[in-house]
């Protein structure tokens, strides 16, 4: 937080006198808010005990909860692994110094980012049901997998791309010097360093699989969502029950974002790359990689450095 | 293929989507930018709102911020937008997209206000601007011009994002699609067909925004 000791002075006392007011009335902002929602819930009952009181009970986690989030998580972690596969082999097929692997590349990695995660999840799960081509008890998985690995690992490559784009124009340099081909060079001096300036970003990913898992809703795959939903069925505490899953996936992804973002102050105080490390920024928007766009903005905006003058 | 055309509204669904992104887009342009003051705040009780907001927010899914909106705020609780049902889903959608994608607005603003020197509020103060003044006057003119590739970012992922509503039956496309291919054969040539509805959506605004962000961006 940098940006307000920018905007305004250390306050005088006048200054000060205002914000205790404004503080005041931001306090009262709060209170209000909290206040109209409790009304309303305790209006419509739900927070009367009976509602709450099966989260005290091991069944609801042990039936509802625990399942879906393991549901969630395993989705996530192969979705993850896959993308990264995926985006490891196209980044680097868009780097290739052929022409028309790169262009085949380029063309698969624009279409992916560029179609709603959702489309492509109703059809692979049409697909896969369709001609059998998984059990049936795994095609919503592998449906919410193949969507996800699509959608991610063209995001994946972008960032491969733009971080080897990003290195010093010397590492290369110094690569072809000392007598490497440009795919030796890539694959032992640029890669690497890419790939450790990625981490965060990978790690930022990561929340954005997370929450994307959450659309396997919509196919009935049983993650968190459509198991507190089930749970809420079962207990009839629908709005609880949300309000339980919801706290689930933002204490998950909280953590996940503060752990990306210690591994790059990690990287940013030891520095073992070239590169710049590119931050979590970006991508945390859903389908947040623009189509057609300058790709190596996806690092450029993140670090802005304010010229002093 | 023609066939679908008689018997689905394709047109019907796109224009929707368009609809619910036109809406939302304003509604996430203003919450947004009302967050985003809140964060750069000089008062902290209101910086924790924006701080929070932001993050309870982006750490939701979507889908679950559509599902409890229609489920638990308009059916349970009985907040209806309007009486007629599909108005009510549409409204609602509107309303979610609007507030999930404003915290990435309020981010995209304050990445903005990064990328301006501070001797612009430096500036702005020394000529004895107040707080307000400064803001409306300096610093988010160029907070938005340096916030338009982030933004542009912002409204292609929401394009793609409104197809989440056709989880709470808004007729929207990929809703369309979903019913097309299951009661259709020929389901890839209709998946392709409606991937390239939403790259000729998206495409045009990216390469549009990124040559605005070249164009408007402040000398510097």
């Amino acid at each position: 937080m940098s940006a307000p000791s920018v905007l305004f002075d250390a306050p005088g006392p006048k200054a000060r006198a205002r914000h205790n007011v404004l503080t005041a009335v931001g306090a009262l902002l709060i209170v209000g808010v909290l206040y109209l929602a409790g009304a309303r819930l305790a209006e419509t009952g739900q927070l009367d005990a009976a509602k709450w009181a099966p989260f005290l009970t091991g069944t609801a986690w042990t039936a509802y909860l625990l399942p879906g989030l393991g549901a969630t998580l395993t989705a996530a972690a192969i979705s993850v692994v896959l993308a990264g596969i995926f985006g490891l082999i196209f980044g680097v097929g868009r780097l290739s110094t052929v022409r028309w692997i790169r262009i085949i590349c380029g063309v698969v990695v624009e279409f992916f980012r560029a179609v709603p995660v959702l489309l492509m999840m109703y059809f692979a799960f049409t697909l896969y049901s369709r001609n059998g081509v998984f059990l049936p008890t795994i095609n919503p998985l592998a449906a919410v997998v193949t969507a996800l690995t699509l959608y991610n690992g063209s995001v994946i490559a972008e960032l491969v791309r733009s971080g080897v784009h990003a290195l010093p124009k010397g590492q290369s340099e110094a690569g072809l010097s000392i007598g490497l081909t440009p795919q030796q060079t890539l694959m032992t001096i640029q890669l690497p360093q890419a790939l450790v300036a990625m981490l965060p970003a990978l790690m930022g990913q990561l929340v954005v699989v997370i929450k994307d898992t959450a659309l396997g809703y919509g196919i009935t795959y049983m993650e968190l969502l459509n198991q507190s939903k089930t749970l809420g069925s079962a207990y009839a505490n629908t709005v609880p029950a949300y309000m339980v899953a919801a706290v689930l996936f933002i204490i998950l992804n909280y953590a996940m974002t503060k752990l990306a973002g210690a591994v790059e102050a990690r990287l940013r105080k030891r520095p073992i790359t070239a590169g710049p490390t590119t931050t979590t920024m970006p991508n945390i928007v859903q389908g947040g990689a623009e189509p057609g766009g300058p790709t190596d903005d996806l690092i450029e905006p993140v670090h802005p450095q304010p010229p002093r003058d | 293929m023609g066939d679908i055309f008689a018997r689905y509204d394709f047109f019907g669904a796109f224009w929707l989507t368009i609809q619910l992104s036109f809406w939302s887009a304003l509604g996430a342009l203003v919450i947004g930018t009302l967050v985003a003051i809140l964060r750069v705040s000089p008062v902290p009780v209101f910086r924790l709102i924006g701080t929070s907001y932001v993050n309870l927010v982006r750490n939701t899914p979507l889908t679950l911020l559509m599902v409890s909106a229609i489920l638990g705020l308009s059916l349970i609780m009985g907040l209806r937008l309007s009486n007629d049902v599909n108005m009510d889903v549409f409204l609602w959608a509107i309303v979610v997209l609007s507030v999930y994608h404003a915290a990435f607005v309020c981010e995209a603003l304050r990445s903005g206000v990064n990328t301006i020197p501070t001797g612009q509020a430096e500036a702005a103060r020394s000529i004895g601007l107040t707080f307000r003044q400064s803001l409306t006057e300096v610093l988010l003119p160029q907070a938005f011009r340096g916030a338009i590739a982030p933004l542009g970012s912002t409204l292609i992922a929401l394009i793609k994002n409104s197809t989440v509503a056709s989880v709470i039956g808004a007729s929207e496309a990929a809703g369309l699609m979903a019913t097309i291919v299951e009661n259709e054969t020929g389901g890839v040539a209709v998946f392709f067909l409606f991937a390239l509805g939403f790259v000729i959506l998206t495409l045009p605004l990216g390469v549009w925004f990124t040559s605005l962000s070249r164009r408007l961006a402040v000398k510097r």
